[in-house]
């Protein structure tokens, strides 16, 4: 069963994550899109949207230097292991708090507002439902390390490691075993948010326009060779209905 | 230098009836889509007014279009690079729906379906956002001709600047008031803001034509364009999530049609035509210091077709011959540029749109007939045009960032045109003075009433066809003429009709036009094989093989197949049976 959860899924979880971003690039770009709900809505969202994704960008980053980073190598630097818990906790509570907070926002304001609920698929809401309890998840492993407090479960000699080893191939499915059943849980439910995320609106974030930063501000693009060229019709993501609403085609 | 083309449009205003025709049909063209219900890539707003979306012109609350920094330098007014980037997650300042109007139908079901009653049903406003009753507070023309005007005028960011600087307060009294129409598309600037804002690069200008696109399958949803454009003509599909905007009907004018909205213009005031412009000088032209040199700055960018060294430039960037020549013929140039009667709309936001306005003679030429002057004459109109202020301030508030001077000069070369040829229609001797007055030859004063005034089709649209080396490529499949069965092929093939690949439609035409144009009779049917080609059909009689042949059999008997399709008629053909052989349309 370790061997399972530990050892196959991730790569499974990978494979399904590259390969389904890389098909739905190849054959969905129209589809590629935030489907921004701003134009319904702007006051909560302008509240609640900039708390997520900031929170989520800090969130990434605490996870960045909790798995990525030896505990080996922090301990060198003179980071001992009580300054870096209260940091992580700090600052990934903080974090996490606000991560949470924003996507409550956010469902609450697409639940209430009528004309984003009406915009909402059922994609979205399997996507809300996963991401929301990865995050919930997330802040649990941290709190109850809290609760804990100094016999708390040091994730650095367990879950990191592990996820260092599935890069150079060798899972140390033991060292993740051995972690509790919060972080399993956490873990679980993030790699089938990964797993679900190339089929999801959340591709938008493959496609962060880092290059804006640098693309001169006029583009200029030669026509398409053939003029009026009848394109063959693409299948979009979510099909475009070309009735006024399809809620009549019930 | 580096020149470039780029199609132009120009708009007479003093010719706009605001009838809606160009909204409508390009609306059923463009955008009669879910997702594009708000959105009128063409619309046309009755000014003084607030506009679509309202209040689109005041930038201090929308931010649209550049800016100078403090080096004097060209900056969007919606904030640098670091700072769009920052704002991705919820666009600071981004129109609602509400800014635009929420879309509705009518709920005409009840109207039928409703069962006996002792009230008279009522079809219900719908909104097309939530799909339920709705109260309809304000749509795409609210106020449209003034409508509202005494409680609402005071609204326009223009008439509010006007009030602010002017002792005369705009008055919207029915006497004193005046108006007209603004139709406005998508202005395809030389120096677009919404492409500046684009976080993905999916709004690009086309090199051949300058037309301005957004690449539906780069653009992310970021909407960061919506907020760039101070025009508000870029919109958010709401159904896809992607920016849309105007596209200059480029499949039309790659093949040399005119615009959807041009087509179809009622007042027939639109104008296409090309523009040369040197690409490098824009953005140095877009940065000057003072807002009334702006106007001056764009037509510096502008080039001379007729000079022999833009030409020389222009062939040696790879601009075909027609297109130069085309450039020459341009009315766009002839009325922007010699005439110098068209106004670009807004030069301020520092975009170089590149739909110009001939500014409307017709606010001064109203309140003097009320008067009871007469408003042909040109003394009275000369007069008039300093005396009536207003409008010449809010019309520089519109077209050349408040500088009045520039307005009066093209209005009394409008009102020099009038009072000169009305002249000469009357027989009277031509007035030469009137021309000079304005510093026009009178030749050139009666060639721009030929272009304004009469306005041939060909005049009003030149526009060159995509690139003649390429049209071949516009044909199905490549050239057709090679085509097996193409011209000079055109017979059966061995192995029977339907054997091969299918002959093309281009084919078919050729061949239906030529026949129809050289036979004496509607149409002969030798070479169609007793296939119609409905597209081709002139509506004179009914061509061989328009209905299937009729047979000499017994009527009931001829009917029956026919009866499992459509109706049958009085002779016992079935009409528009389906059948393979009569099924004309390929």
């Amino acid at each position: 069963m370790d061997l399972l959860l530990w050892g196959v899924l991730p790569y499974v979880m990978v494979a399904i994550l590259i390969g389904g971003s890389i098909w739905r690039y190849r054959y969905d770009q129209f589809g590629w899109t935030t489907r921004s709900s701003q134009l319904y809505e702007s006051r909560l969202l302008r509240i609640g949207s900039p708390i997520f994704h900031f929170g989520l960008l800090a969130v990434i980053a605490g996870h960045f230097f909790g798995l990525v980073i030896p505990m080996a190598w922090t301990l060198a630097v003179g980071m001992s292991q009580d300054f870096y818990h209260l940091n992580a906790l700090l600052v990934g509570g903080v974090a996490g708090v606000g991560t949470l907070g924003g996507i409550l926002i956010l469902i609450y304001r697409r639940r209430k507002t009528g004309p984003v609920f009406m915009a909402t698929t059922r994609n979205d809401k399997v996507m809300y439902v996963v991401l929301t309890a990865a995050i919930v998840l997330g802040l649990w492993t941290t709190l109850a390390s809290v609760f804990e407090g100094e016999h708390g479960h040091n994730y650095r000699e367990t879950v990191a490691p592990w996820f260092r080893s599935l890069f150079i191939l060798q899972p140390d499915i033991t060292a993740m075993a051995a972690a509790p059943f919060s972080f399993h849980i956490h873990t679980l439910v993030g790699m089938l948010l990964f797993s679900i995320w190339p089929f999801t609106r959340l591709v938008h974030a493959f496609t962060a326009p880092l290059h804006y930063l640098f693309r001169p501000y006029i583009v200029y693009r030669t026509r398409d060779k053939v003029p009026g060229a009848v394109r063959p019709i693409r299948r979009g993501w979510a099909p475009i209905g070309t009735e006024d609403r399809t809620r009549d085609k019930k | 230098m580096r020149v470039m083309a780029q199609m132009g449009m120009v708009m007479n205003l003093d010719k706009c009836i605001g009838c809606h025709t160009c909204s409508v049909t390009c609306k059923q063209a463009w955008t009669n889509r879910a997702g594009t219900e708000y959105v009128w890539f063409n619309n046309v707003e009755t000014r003084p007014g607030q506009g679509y979306p309202r209040r689109y012109e005041d930038q201090e609350k929308w931010r649209g279009g550049w800016k100078l920094n403090k080096k004097g330098r060209l900056a969007l007014k919606s904030g640098g690079r670091v700072a769009k980037l920052l704002g991705l997650f919820a666009s600071p300042v981004q129109p609602e729906l509400k800014d635009y109007y929420e879309p509705w139908t009518y709920d005409y079901k009840t109207l039928i379906d409703a069962p006996l009653g002792d009230d008279f049903p009522v079809a219900r406003p719908k909104s097309l956002i939530t799909g339920k009753d709705t109260k309809i507070t304000w749509s795409a023309n609210w106020d449209d001709d003034l409508g509202g005007a005494p409680e609402m005028g005071h609204l326009d960011p223009i008439v509010e600047k006007v009030r602010r600087e002017s002792e005369d307060k705009i008055k919207f009294a029915f006497e004193q008031t005046f108006m007209f129409y603004l139709p406005r598309i998508c202005e395809h600037c030389l120096n677009p803001s919404c492409m500046a804002s684009c976080p993905s690069g999916a709004i690009y200008k086309r090199v051949e034509d300058g037309i301005v696109l957004v690449d539906q399958d780069k653009c992310r949803g970021w909407r960061q364009c919506i907020t760039g454009c101070p025009y508000k003509k870029i919109y958010f599909n709401h159904k896809t999530g992607k920016a849309e905007k105007c596209t200059f009907c480029y499949p039309r004018v790659e093949i040399g049609l005119p615009t959807v909205c041009s087509e179809t213009c009622v007042g027939r005031l639109r104008y296409l035509g090309l523009f040369l412009y040197d690409a490098d000088r824009v953005t140095d032209a877009a940065a000057v210091t003072d807002e009334k040199d702006l106007y001056e700055s764009q037509m510096d960018v502008l080039l001379d077709p007729f000079d022999p060294a833009v030409a020389a430039a222009a062939s040696a960037q790879g601009i075909p011959d027609d297109w130069i020549d085309a450039a020459r013929r341009s009315p766009v140039y002839a009325l922007a540029k010699v005439y110098k009667v068209a106004l670009p709309l807004h030069p301020e936001y520092r975009t170089m749109p590149m739909v110009w306005y001939v500014p409307p003679l017709s606010p001064i030429v109203d309140l003097l007939s009320d008067q009871g002057h007469d408003a042909e004459d040109s003394g009275t109109l000369f007069g008039a045009i300093d005396a009536l202020r207003i409008p010449v301030e809010y019309l520089a508030e519109l077209f050349t960032a408040g500088d009045t001077d520039r307005i009066t000069a093209v209005l009394r070369k409008l009102a020099a045109m009038r009072a000169y040829m009305r002249g000469i229609t009357l027989g009277q001797e031509a007035d030469v003075d009137i021309p000079a007055s304005v510093g026009m030859s009178p030749e050139s004063m009666y060639e721009m009433y030929r272009l304004m005034a009469i306005a041939k089709y060909e005049e009003r649209y030149v526009i060159p066809k995509a690139h003649v080396e390429q049209a071949h490529d516009l044909e199905e499949m490549g050239c057709s003429v090679d085509f097996e069965g193409g011209p000079g092929m055109y017979e059966d093939s061995p192995f029977g009709e339907a054997s091969g690949r299918p002959t093309p439609v281009a084919v078919e035409n050729f061949y239906a036009l030529k026949d129809r144009q050289t036979s004496d009779t509607a149409s002969g049917a030798a070479t169609l094989r007793n296939r119609v080609n409905l597209l081709n059909w002139d509506g004179n009689g009914a061509p061989a093989g328009l209905f299937p042949e009729t047979r000499d059999v017994p009527r009931a008997a001829a009917a029956s197949p026919a009866d499992l399709h459509g109706p049958v008629s009085d002779s016992g053909t079935g009409a528009g049976t389906g059948d393979g052989d009569s099924a004309g349309t390929p």
